[in-house]
């Protein structure tokens, strides 16, 4: 083994390592190709102003971020120890201009950042509506052991790990569970998610702004049965909804106690269903089952 | 009768799956071949009285090194097993693991990373190296130490007690969120065995905070005031001051989801008024602050690194510790940035969002003193440097994704998400672990005597580098496809497949470099007539520690040293050392103490596992009759003259002059992997030729 090879070799270092950077970007790219990338193709307004506020935040920290990485790296290389023309000054004294500067840029950022923050989470409180001249449309959410049901008040349907909503109405998801641990419900390609839980009634304003077939999942876990309680979600045109809607009504699978005492037993990869509905207020007599300790968030506001 | 005296065990409890089958041969065949070479070598009675029953700070340290570094294989296996189930798990197949086997698993990876990795790395630094930088020859309450480590080793106990009776563990997460981790929905054992095992180990951490708390604040040499002291004493010190803040948290948390398994008490529970939110919010308040209190430790780490290998005092001292006071505050009051998705209103999530941000300023403030102290250096491209390169890179990343997560709207899309896994590996492994690994390459001189093999040691940073990337940039992008966290299985049409591919190589890589690391030390002591450091001082260091000896005596300094600037060491050096008068020196002596009081507490989290009360009672009884005696005993000190310590001191200079002369510096260098390889080779077949192994 001779001394040279053994020698650090800056320049080689930094070459192979930028080059080993950018290879990793395009083997991702690469890969991504032909993929759903959910959080960048959102369907949904919420969704979009995620996306936004997103792209936002990260362009923010980045104008700070690179520079620093740059000058960081530049400095390590500048002052190696191997390098007789830097200069070495171990007694730099720092000025309070110095000291100042520290504190005063990521300050800047962070209060520019918070600037944009603090009102984006008022406007997209997943408890606030949707204002739209449309008619919001409700949907009743039960997270259960391990599917999701939901109920369509209105409409007096429901339906088990499948859920349809006309594209360009708010939609109301009213979120609980039943003898099931928390749970998260989570469309990403509609919006954030929100937890579902059991006693409380959660609200969560969504619209579709776009027609396709969504997968939404728990994104919390709750046992055994939660990679698979997962759903389509799937946004139409109002028309085809309506069509929808009054196809599923005529089915002669009907959600009775009997029904529901049924999807309260554990299962797991429960297929789709559809229900028209005996028992219009099956989610409040769920809510109620835990009166002992209902509380609702969306009272409070 | 059966109840009453062996609880909830049966002949079902032993082992009778592959995993508990295999786990349980290991641990007992492991334990059986250690038992024979004590033996053999005759070592028993050395072992108890110089290393388990020793209050010395130095070998606790050491002796959390030990553990620490086994728990990061047992982690890393599991780490592994998620991987390998992630790549084969979609479509048709289902994997190799069942989902609630997947569930354990992560739960397992995630308790042991942080509760027996990190922090008994971070405790070993701490106990090793505080004490010498600060100029103490003990700490204020050297049994609190030993005891705080046993109860670490007891905790470590129970997180593995699980394969050889139970063969279930947890799969509520690492954080056991209610009201999964309740007895309605997890009814067996797995969860008790993890609320024992953080119990008694966080336990432990409390008092070892207590105890380096008061020794940080009370035992520093003379003239080192606050403001001289080291950085990373001062990380050490906010760190353990948020320990003690939080950690009774968790203790009282941890009791009261035990009273709701075991008393049916409804604090947690779904049903009789119980609020299975308290418990996220509780089990935060404390999860939070944790992670800082693996973090500070590691800044100090990096403020030490950068400024001895750029050959220049930091940046702004006061900036940096101003910095680490700032993280350690606002860390205490953001925990409800991990459930924004709860629900809770627009106020209180933008709060709580503002608050996390605002710790952003301080962390900047840390990496941009580090950049000024490079700034007109002379750097070293040592080991330690290298991560703590490494470290600043990655740490930027997870620290602008974490700040993304800070914004609740954006959290919305992004919580559970794979994006979130990645942000705190970024954080946990590029911070904490990076950090731990830069201050034992700094200081593996200090605590063995000899210099670490640079050579393999980079290859082994490279191996970690490169693997992390590879094993979490995918899961970032996994996170943004719409992956949700603890998957045990995906549709194929998600096209995740090949990223968890990508993930599993990485992991795989970064495993290579742990088994780098290992070889790493392996080789240092095979070449340690080449690596020995005998001048105490390898690197030109500016703090206390390295005005002692390598590795130092008991007693730490045999003089107390006059602190009168910051870096006092570099100080000392410039101005002349002090003159040597030798002086009598009180030391605490050995106790077993903490060991019984550990097993007792190890036998009373059993009794409370598998409900067997007499038990629980008996160890009960038996650590108050530990504790009593302990106080009772007053001649906890012994004496060293200055006579005795002269005659020590003599001969530790007469060794080192010895090895000096015998030291080899003609070889070229540290020796490379192949060089590694032979002479391994040629050691095992002189064994074998020798036929010494025949007298086993």
């Amino acid at each position: 083994m001779t001394k040279r090879r053994y020698k650090f070799s800056q320049g080689r270092t930094i070459g192979l390592t930028l080059l080993g950077l950018v290879s990793l970007g395009l083997l991702t790219s690469v890969m991504l190709r032909g993929n759903d990338v959910a959080l960048f193709m959102p369907k949904g307004s919420i969704a979009r102003e995620q996306h936004s506020l997103m792209m936002f935040a990260v362009a923010l920290m980045l104008v700070v971020a690179i520079p620093t990485l740059i000058i960081f790296y530049f400095f390590a290389w500048r002052y190696r120890e191997s390098n007789n023309k830097a200069t070495y000054e171990p007694n730099v004294s720092h000025g309070k201009f110095f000291v100042l500067s520290l504190w005063l840029i990521p300050s800047v950022i962070v209060l520019t950042l918070a600037h944009t923050m603090w009102p984006a989470t008022h406007k997209l409180d997943p408890h606030r509506s949707i204002a739209s001249d449309a008619k919001p449309l409700t949907i009743q959410v039960v997270a259960l052991r391990w599917k999701w049901l939901f109920i369509y008040p209105e409409q007096s349907i429901a339906t088990v790990n499948f859920v349809q909503v006309p594209i360009g109405t708010p939609i109301q998801f009213e979120l609980t569970a039943d003898e099931t641990p928390m749970s998260s419900f989570w469309i990403p390609q509609l919006g954030g998610q929100l937890y579902a839980m059991t006693g409380h009634a959660n609200r969560l304003n969504l619209m579709a702004d776009t027609q396709g077939d969504y997968t939404g999942r728990s994104a919390e876990i709750n046992g055994a049965g939660f990679a698979g309680m997962k759903f389509i979600a799937r946004a139409s045109s109002k028309e085809d909804f309506d069509l929808w809607v009054q196809k599923v009504q005529l089915s002669s699978n009907v959600l009775n106690t009997g029904e529901y005492e049924k999807l309260l037993k554990p299962s797991e990869n429960n297929p789709a269903n559809l229900y028209s509905v005996a028992q219009p207020d099956l989610y409040d007599t769920v809510l109620m089952k835990y009166s002992g300790s209902h509380r609702n968030h969306t009272e409070h506001e | 009768m059966k109840e009453l005296l062996i609880g909830k065990l049966g002949w079902e409890s032993l082992p009778h799956e592959w995993f508990t089958i295999g786990a349980a041969v290991t641990f007992i065949a492991m334990g059986l071949v250690v038992a024979l070479v004590i033996t053999r070598l005759k070592r028993w009675k050395w072992l108890w009285k110089e290393w388990l029953t020793s209050v010395d700070p130095k070998k606790i340290g050491i002796m959390y090194f030990i553990v620490a570094g086994l728990m990061l294989l047992r982690g890393g296996l599991d780490a592994i097993m998620i991987w390998v189930q992630q790549a084969l798990s979609t479509g048709s197949s289902q994997g190799f693991l069942t989902a609630d086997h997947f569930q354990q698993i992560f739960t397992a990876h995630g308790n042991i990373m942080v509760f027996f990795v990190a922090m008994g790395f971070v405790s070993g630094l701490i106990n090793y190296i505080v004490p010498l930088q600060i100029g103490a020859r003990d700490l204020a309450s050297p049994f609190l130490n030993t005891l705080g480590f046993w109860l670490y080793v007891a905790g470590v106990i129970m997180v593995n007690m699980f394969f050889l009776l139970g063969g279930e563990y947890a799969a509520t997460g690492w954080l056991g969120v209610a009201p999964l981790s309740g007895r309605e929905f997890s009814p067996g054992v797995g969860v008790d065995y993890m609320i024992w095992s953080l119990q008694i180990s966080g336990i432990g951490t409390t008092l070892g905070a207590i105890n380096f708390i008061m020794t940080i604040l009370r035992m520093r040499a003379p003239g080192m005031t606050l403001k001289k002291m080291p950085l990373f004493t001062w990380g050490s010190l906010c760190s353990m001051i948020m320990a003690v803040t939080v950690f009774p948290l968790l203790t009282a948390t941890l009791f009261l989801l035990f009273f709701d398994r075991y008393f049916g008490t409804h604090f947690f529970t779904t049903t009789a008024g119980g609020d299975p939110m308290m418990y996220t919010n509780l089990i935060w308040m404390w999860g939070h602050p944790e992670v800082y209190i693996l973090m500070l430790p590691s800044f100090g780490i990096f403020s030490e690194v950068v400024s001895t290998f750029s050959r220049k005092r930091i940046a702004s001292y006061t900036s940096n510790v101003v910095g680490m006071i700032g993280v350690s505050l606002f860390a205490l009051s953001v925990w409800l940035h991990h459930f924004f998705t709860m629900g809770a209103g627009a106020n209180v999530n933008a709060f709580f969002g503002l608050m996390t941000m605002v710790i952003a300023i301080p962390t900047t403030v840390l990496v941009f003193t580090w950049i000024a102290t490079m700034y007109r250096g002379r750097i070293r491209f040592t080991t330690p440097m290298l991560w703590f390169l490494g470290f600043v890179g990655l740490f930027s990343v997870g620290g602008m994704t974490g700040v993304l997560l800070a914004v609740p709207p954006a959290d919305f899309q992004l919580h559970n998400s794979l994006f979130l896994v990645a942000h705190f590996h970024t954080m946990v492994i590029g911070g904490v672990l990076f950090g731990i690994f830069a201050g034992i390459a700094y200081w593996f001189p200090k605590i063995a005597g000899i210099r670490l093999n640079e050579r393999i040691g980079k290859y082994a940073f490279w191996c970690w580098l490169i693997g992390f990337l590879m094993a979490f940039t995918p899961l970032y992008v996994l996170g943004i496809m719409g992956a949700t966290r603890r998957l045990n299985h995906y549709d194929a049409s998600t096209g995740w497949r090949p990223f968890f591919i990508m993930a599993l190589v990485g992991g795989i890589i970064i495993m290579v470099g742990v088994a780098l690391q290992f070889v790493q030390i392996i080789a240092s002591f095979i070449q340690r007539r080449q690596l020995i450091d005998v001048t105490g001082d390898p690197w030109d260091g500016p703090s206390l520690e390295w005005s002692t000896a390598s590795p130092p005596p008991s007693y730490n300094f045999t003089v107390i040293p006059q602190v009168a600037s910051r870096d006092a060491y570099w100080e000392m050096k410039q101005q002349g050392l002090p003159e040597h008068t030798f002086e009598d020196i009180h030391m605490p002596k050995n106790t077993a103490s903490g060991i019984y009081i550990s097993v007792f507490a190890f036998l009373a989290g059993f009794g409370f596992v598998w409900n067997i009360v007499w038990l629980i009672i008996a160890s009960i009884l038996g650590i108050i009759i530990c504790v009593i005696a302990r106080t009772f005993n007053e001649e906890t000190e012994y004496t060293l003259t200055a006579e005795e310590v002269e005659k020590l001191e003599s001969a530790r200079i007469k060794r080192a002059l010895a090895a000096h002369a015998s030291k080899d510096e003609g070889s070229a260098g540290d020796m490379g992997l192949l060089e590694f390889v032979q002479v391994v080779i040629k050691w095992a077949l002189d064994v074998v030729k020798s036929k010494r192994w025949r007298s086993w």
